[in-house]
């Protein structure tokens, strides 16, 4: 009895949402102590970043009642995180976050296990990510999220009515923070935008003419890039500049210092002149913890259902007063990423010249003038020249044997169609299925095409 | 969803009892051939550049050179050769470098072979203004390499990185036209040596 009672006011906040019934509640939600139970023992969460988001996610994660976490980061502890990145103490410096980070928490939280990978995430298999249920992300960096999204939507099928199917959703809570700013949203792909149909809400960088900066600088940021872009290469001619190097970074604000003072400009400062160089804005450890608590508790949702999920897109800003927003965007149909995609079925005995030919005859596609790519690999360019010359010699063989002899796959292809009588060109994605190869044969039998 | 991730735990139980065995039933085709394959997932700016380089329509003159193989278009040099105006007869290598997050960013071009030019400086840097503050998503890399053979036909004092030669572009450019040829045959235009380029 006194075990049970410490075990309920452990859990008592998350109760409140898992033993009861609601009116948000998913169809699927049955309340009761088998939810709670279930959600330690099945829900497998990958932490993408042990950084200032990441740190607030694991800990949030750890105390909304899951147990099974593994957490990815690159990066070592670095003096100047100890004021956000709150499980990394003094003495931790120089060591990985993803390590650190994790046995803070199991030693806090009893019961949790979290798994450390101090690696890219590029370094991991693709079939590393398809071992969780759900990936949380905790990034500053659009390139790592496009490429985990890529993963994420890469194991997403859909049946023949083109829909997607539920067991290959791969759902990404997404949060971002800069300043006093912060987003949080729901991919499940296949259903909801995924971060290729939205990329257009990050705004592009900002970036100085160069002859401005070379010859009528106009504020201290001109001077940092003028250090940074142009006088460095001129000196340091051959030796890449290394933004995360505090000698490299020292010397460019030196040579800012001297620029500014030059034309007069005030408001050099070193942590401008990192700012400016590694395009960061200063991270506030409270936008963190809100937006990781989003997270975590959109997380809590898609697992257990015990209420609606985010749709989709919330953005926080703190920066005067107080506004948050939830905004429904909507899915890019034509998607490359997550789109289903033109279902082609072949015969493995298919050459890549006749799978050429095939897409012009194509009742839905019509292409002409097509390059192949299958994965990152070009199957077939045909421009430009140097490049079709390298290519050419796999027009000849299977298309079966090019792709790794899968039993399907995707390609994407691109060329020119004919629309009202104007020639466009287009890129379209093709799942691939080859007739009579095992592994297919209780599937995609509908569709064709 | 935690009925769901129950049955796959379930099965993936199942499969790694079954070490080997028969193929686990449930299991979708794609799950099977990812544990088979270590594959890169399909990369949405790859698939732009890849687009975006099969469609080039590079003026007569340009050739380009992938120097890490048909499989890395993020990486390429470009070479013009300027059939017109004071660079006629010339030969100038540029380097590109796609981001990751192309056509989001702009490429990284710079300026291989060493060129009086007003616009590019001794380093390699290249004034032009959709490389930077002016670069668009819609824009490619066609119009980049147009952007550059431009500069080459009409270079422009106006927006300099190399002062001096654009200093001697706006007041004198007979002169211009004479240090331009001395450069591009390889000698001395002030206290600068560049390489022969023709
Ligand atoms: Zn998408």
């Amino acid at each position: 009895m006194a075990d049970a009672s410490v075990q309920s006011s452990r859990s008592r906040d998350l109760d409140k949402l898992l033993l009861r019934p609601g009116n948000l509640v998913g169809p699927r939600f049955e309340p009761g102590p088998e939810m709670r139970d279930d959600l330690q023992t099945y829900a497998r969460v990958l932490v993408v970043g042990a950084g200032g988001l990441g740190c607030e996610l694991l800990k949030d994660l750890a105390l909304s009642g899951f147990r099974n976490l593994e957490v990815i980061d690159m990066d070592r502890i670095e003096v100047t995180n100890l004021n956000r990145q709150f499980l990394f103490r003094l003495e931790d410096v120089g060591k990985p976050k993803a390590e650190v980070a994790s046995k803070r928490v199991m030693e806090r939280i009893s019961g949790v296990n979290i798994v450390p990978h101090f690696c890219r995430i590029e370094d991991k298999d693709i079939s590393f990510y398809n071992d969780f249920n759900i990936i949380a992300l905790g990034l500053d960096s659009i390139e790592a999220r496009s490429y985990i999204n890529s993963v994420a939507c890469s194991f997403l099928e859909y049946d023949s009515d083109n829909n997607p199917r539920e067991e290959t959703i791969k759902p990404m809570v997404d949060g971002g923070t800069e300043g006093f700013k912060g987003h949080a949203r729901v991919i499940m792909p296949g259903i909801t935008p995924c971060f290729e149909c939205t990329i257009w809400l990050f705004p592009p960088q900002v970036k100085f003419p160069l002859c401005t900066l070379a010859e009528t600088p106009r504020t201290a940021a001109h001077c940092i890039e003028y250090a940074h872009l142009i006088k460095w290469n001129e000196v340091h001619g051959g030796v890449a500049f290394d933004p995360d190097n505090p000698q490299h970074m020292k010397w460019v604000y030196d040579e800012a210092v001297k620029r500014a003072e030059l034309f007069g400009i005030p408001g050099v400062t070193y942590s401008l002149t990192q700012g400016v160089v590694k395009n960061i804005i200063p991270a506030i450890a409270s936008t963190n913890a809100i937006i990781s608590a989003a997270c975590a508790l959109e997380t809590l949702k898609i697992a257990t259902e015990c209420s609606k999920t985010l749709s989709n897109y919330l953005t926080y800003n703190g920066a005067e007063g107080l506004h948050t927003k939830v905004t429904e965007f909507e899915r890019d149909k034509d998607c490359l990423v997550c789109g289903p995609g033109v279902l082609i079925e072949v015969d493995p005995s298919v050459t890549l010249q006749k799978f050429i030919d095939l897409l012009e005859e194509h009742p839905k596609l019509r292409l002409s003038r097509v390059s192949v790519t299958h994965r990152g690999k070009n199957l077939y360019m045909q421009a430009p020249p140097v490049l079709e010359e390298m290519t050419r010699s796999n027009l000849s063989l299977t298309l079966f044997e090019l792709m790794g002899k899968l039993s399907k796959d995707v390609v994407n292809v691109n060329g020119t169609t004919t629309k009202n009588d104007q020639k466009i060109s287009c890129l379209r994605k093709l799942s691939v299925v080859f007739k009579g190869i095992d592994g297919v044969t209780d599937m995609d039998t509908a569709g064709g095409a | 969803m935690i009925k769901l991730f129950k049955v796959k735990e379930k099965q993936r139980e199942l499969a790694e009892n079954a070490s080997g065995g028969a193929p686990v039933k449930k299991q979708t085709a794609g799950e099977l051939r990812l544990h088979k394959v270590n594959f890169k997932p399909p990369l949405d700016f790859l698939l732009d550049m890849t687009r975006d380089i099969s469609e080039l329509n590079l003026p007569k003159s340009c050739t380009m050179q992938f120097p890490n193989g048909k499989d890395d278009l993020m990486n390429f040099e470009v070479s013009i050769r300027p059939d017109e105006g004071y660079y006629l007869g010339g030969t100038f290598l540029f380097s590109f470098q796609v981001s990751p997050i192309y056509p989001h960013e702009a490429p990284k071009v710079k300026c291989k072979t060493k060129v009086y030019h007003p616009n590019i400086d001794l380093e390699g840097n290249v004034c032009l203004n959709i490389l930077r503050e002016d670069w668009k998503p819609v824009l490619n890399i066609n119009t980049v390499i147009y952007g550059l053979y431009h500069l080459f036909t009409e270079p422009n004092y106006e927006d300099p990185l190399n002062h001096d030669a654009a200093a001697v572009l706006r007041e004198n450019p007979k002169m211009f036209e004479s240090n331009v040829r001395r450069a591009m045959a390889g000698g001395y235009v002030g206290q600068t040596f560049f390489p022969r380029c023709m």
